[in-house]
């Protein structure tokens, strides 16, 4: 229903993330720490892509760069050919981290026309009524209609999540940044929720920057798993996942021959780093723009 | 999938059998102190107790122990024996109105005093630890020793038509107490929100005053309302101390001085203002506890955690 009045895509072939040649470093005090050294990735509009490696390589500092939550020590980071930070004055993304982050003292309507509330000029801000409907498109979108107002305190993890969702794609942005947003619920509702989220990916045609340390799940979701390795955190390998458009995966891909070979080409990258079949060197990703759906 | 369809079970306490049972314990206590009174007075030595030329309890006389009957008697009796003379309840009653009112003040004053401060020391680190000591410091200056320091300053102060009323020192005195505990729990509040909520205020582009208004002052709720009920007590007992050593009329501290005097003859009067006094710290902390009932929807972490 929300694919009819969602943002025409005519950006499509633009990229929804660049990130060239970027360094981080933190100053601790035990010295620097090299977080990113030389990453490079573009995100195609639409497409979904997932960061995935064990702690410390860089993945969530990378969607943070991304989110403008911090700067990069060297390289450039665009969204949607603007630098970072005006592409979060702009509102180009949503975001949502592995705790759900609602406030307290908001109903889970409250908290889902936040956004709304604090962006008056942009869409579904303007007035009182209008968030309203707009919340309650979103409450109806991840299906929770009966807790409309209720108070975060008296839902499930799963639930507060759902909201923290709803929340991160209220004002219809085209590029959702996600730090692990399942990484604290047990395996039924995760898996739950990741349909839910692809269900939703479909529908409102945005790209997806995905951090997650489970592999079935970077498989499930993406179009494209990065891998990433530790100390300093770098791009390992790009593997490309051939499991069909977003619209048409469903649950019974998870017991699909196809599924399980690209769980094992992800975790022999991921253990052995080096990048095994089907992935495709770094260097080569100019060439992959326009391919998305 | 239980878990996506069924909200958690809340932990509902009973709160209407608990809130029976503190109301019952309250008045135990109250009789409890009675009976210690009445018990004393009754089986202690009539010269008090001494212990190395020191007394450490009172002698057990009418004169220094009335009856608690006797106080209660006297509250209903007229003042004087003035014919238009009001009884003692209503005398105290007026004049804890008067301490109230300035009290109010006080605490309204330090309120705007402290949450500024708060905000400043918020805004700015460096102010923080700029400012707050001395926030800490200015609270040691004993308040006898300032008092009338304040009202001879404030008596020299003439602005147009504006002139600086002695019942402005007291409340500026009051004011002094009430602003500390603000300025400290509002400051812990302001800082109180996790950085995942202050990172999607700014992921959200929102600007310093936004923060505060959607997520900091909310945040700051559970913090602020024990900090207001110890204002609201500071400030009573300020105004009280401050008409005490300012000489400050009408009010119960004056009151209590006044009847205090004229304890040899009459015993009981004394303890009118002071049951007034008790009476006045209980309105300012149930109307603080008001507050805290309108304001519920914010204190949900505290009831959770």
């Amino acid at each position: 229903m929300t694919s009819a009045d969602s943002t025409p895509r005519d950006a499509a072939r633009d990229a929804a993330v660049t990130i060239a040649n970027v360094d981080k470093t933190f100053a601790t005090r035990e010295g620097e720490v090299h977080a990113l050294k030389d990453v490079s990735l573009t995100v195609a509009a639409g497409e979904f892509v997932s960061l995935i490696g064990p702690s410390g390589c860089g993945k969530s500092t990378l969607l943070r760069l991304v989110a403008d939550l911090d700067q990069p020590t060297a390289g450039a980071v665009r969204v949607f050919g603007k630098p970072a930070r005006q592409a979060r004055v702009d509102q180009d993304y949503g975001i949502a981290f592995q705790q759900s982050g609602l406030l307290p003292w908001r109903t889970v309507r409250g908290n889902i026309e936040l956004p709304l509330e604090l962006h008056r000029d942009g869409p579904h801000g303007a007035d009182a009524a209008s968030r309203r409907s707009r919340a309650a498109e979103l409450i109806e979108l991840v299906g929770l209609g009966e807790f409309a107002e209720k108070y975060p305190d008296q839902l499930s993890g799963g639930m507060q999540q759902r909201v923290a969702i709803a929340r991160a794609i209220a004002e219809k942005p085209n590029l959702l940044l996600m730090d692990e947003p399942f990484g604290a619920l047990d395996e039924m509702t995760r898996e739950y929720l990741q349909s839910e989220l692809l269900r939703i990916a479909a529908e409102t045609g945005a790209a997806v920057v995905f951090v997650t340390h489970s592999i079935p799940e970077a498989v499930y979701l993406s179009d494209r798993v990065v891998v990433m390795s530790p100390r300093p955190g770098r791009i390992e390998a790009i593997i490309d996942m051939k499991l069909g458009a977003t619209e048409q995966r469903t649950d019974a891909i998870r017991e699909d021959v196809a599924f399980f070979e690209m769980v094992t080409a992800v975790r022999e990258s991921l253990h052995r780093g080096s990048p095994p079949t089907g992935s495709i060197p770094a260097r080569d990703l100019a060439a992959r723009e326009g391919r998305s759906a | 999938m239980t878990d996506i369809g069924e909200p958690q079970p809340r932990k509902k306490p009973q709160r209407g059998s608990s809130r029976v049972r503190m109301g019952v314990y309250g008045v135990a206590g109250i009789l409890l102190l009675v009976a210690v009174w009445e018990l004393y007075k009754w089986l202690g030595p009539t010269g008090g107790v001494v212990l190395w030329g020191t007394r450490v309890l009172p002698r057990t006389s009418d004169l220094a122990m009335p009856h608690v009957w006797d106080m209660i008697v006297r509250m209903a009796e007229p003042v004087t024996r003035a014919a238009s003379a009001n009884p003692l309840w209503l005398q105290v009653a007026l004049a804890a109105l008067v301490t109230l009112g300035i009290a109010a003040v006080g605490w309204l004053v330090g309120i705007v005093v402290g949450i500024g401060l708060a905000l400043v020391m918020q805004r700015w680190r460096l102010a923080e630890s700029a400012v707050l000591p001395w926030v800490i410091l200015s609270q040691t200056i004993p308040l006898i020793a300032f008092a009338p320091v304040v009202r001879s300053w404030g008596s020299r102060i003439e602005i147009g038509a504006f002139a600086w009323q002695d019942w402005m020192s007291v409340a500026l005195i009051a004011s002094y107490l009430a602003f500390f505990p603000v300025a400290v729990g509002a400051l812990r509040g302001l800082q109180s929100p996790d950085t995942i909520h202050t990172e999607l205020m700014h992921s959200y582009a929102a600007s310093w005053w936004t923060t505060m208004r959607k997520l900091r002052f909310p945040a700051a709720v559970p913090y602020l309302l024990p900090a207001l009920r110890l204002a609201a007590a500071n400030a009573v007992i300020g105004a009280v101390v401050a008409e005490v050593s300012t000489g400050l009329q009408g009010g119960i501290g004056r009151l209590i001085i006044q009847y205090a005097g004229q304890a040899s003859g009459d015993p009981a009067k004394a303890w009118g203002p002071m049951f007034g006094a008790i009476a006045l710290g209980l309105v300012a902390a149930g109307s603080v506890a008001l507050l805290g009932v309108i304001l519920s929807k914010y204190r949900r972490a505290e009831a959770t955690t």
